[in-house]
């Protein structure tokens, strides 16, 4: 079979997209933190993204996610801080079959103020895990849902 | 992926909406009985002026078509962003964006 234009320019793409992955020399970032992804427990994923579950509550940390939300598909969350030399910005859900949702790294100018929309599957606390200098401060919220986000 | 990104007081903010559908890999097709295989975005990253201001990583835990707003300082009127996402399957999508 004659290999189309299009695939070949895809094809193409997708070869250059993979060099240049390659080529670009290993950032300051961590890869695709797979195993903190994976875990199933909170603790377990705190301790494979952090090296520790060893979390201080704290008023600093403001996270913002709706108390009631009707469909758990969608659930609008910001975290954002005053802290200063923010590292990272992370997001548990703590009754999801996967707790670590997201996780945000905040370069030196970039503002620890972030948005996004995540999925619970029911009922569940959401936290928000704040790391600057090196320490680890976090703030939780239950959200009730009365439709699951993960199908099934 | 559709990207905005508005200077104000020296303050650059982007907000990001990636088309995927975020498959979890736990959800199961009605009709046939079998599993839809896990496809999601595992990272995203945002340059300007050849740094990098912000990475995301995902789980399969965020919402289908991804929606993320964040900012940093700097930044200037015209000049580009570039925004980039990979999944767990390789593939790879690239934007332009140019801050307004």
């Amino acid at each position: 079979m004659a290999i189309s234009r299009r695939k070949f320019l895809n094809l193409l793409t997708i070869g250059s997209a993979a060099c240049l992955t390659l080529l670009t020399p290993i950032s300051a970032f961590a890869a695709w933190a797979s195993d903190a992804f994976n875990a199933t427990k909170p603790e377990d994923a705190y301790n494979n993204l952090f090296g520790s579950t060893d979390l201080s509550d704290s008023d600093e940390v403001k996270l913002k996610v709706p108390k009631i939300a009707e469909n758990g598909g969608a659930v609008p969350v910001s975290v954002k801080t005053n802290m200063k030399n923010v590292e990272s910005i992370s997001i548990f859900v703590k009754d999801n079959p996967q707790p670590l949702t997201a996780t945000f790294q905040i370069p030196a100018g970039t503002i620890p103020d972030i948005s996004t929309r995540i999925r619970l599957a029911q009922t569940s606390t959401v936290t928000a895990v704040i790391k600057a200098d090196g320490k680890l401060y976090s703030k939780s919220q239950e959200v009730k849902v009365t439709i699951g986000g993960c199908g099934g | 992926m559709k990207v905005k990104a508005k200077f104000k007081n020296n303050i650059t903010s982007v907000r990001v909406l990636a088309k995927h559908p975020m498959e979890t890999g736990r959800r199961v097709n009605k009709e046939t009985g079998e599993k839809i295989p896990a496809k999601y975005i595992q990272e995203l990253t945002c340059e300007y002026d050849g740094k990098v201001v912000f990475v995301a990583q995902f789980g399969t835990a965020v919402s289908q078509n991804p929606y993320l707003a964040f900012s940093f300082e700097g930044g200037k009127k015209g000049d580009k962003l570039n925004l980039r996402w990979n999944d767990n399957t390789g593939d790879v999508d690239k934007t332009e964006a140019k801050i307004k």
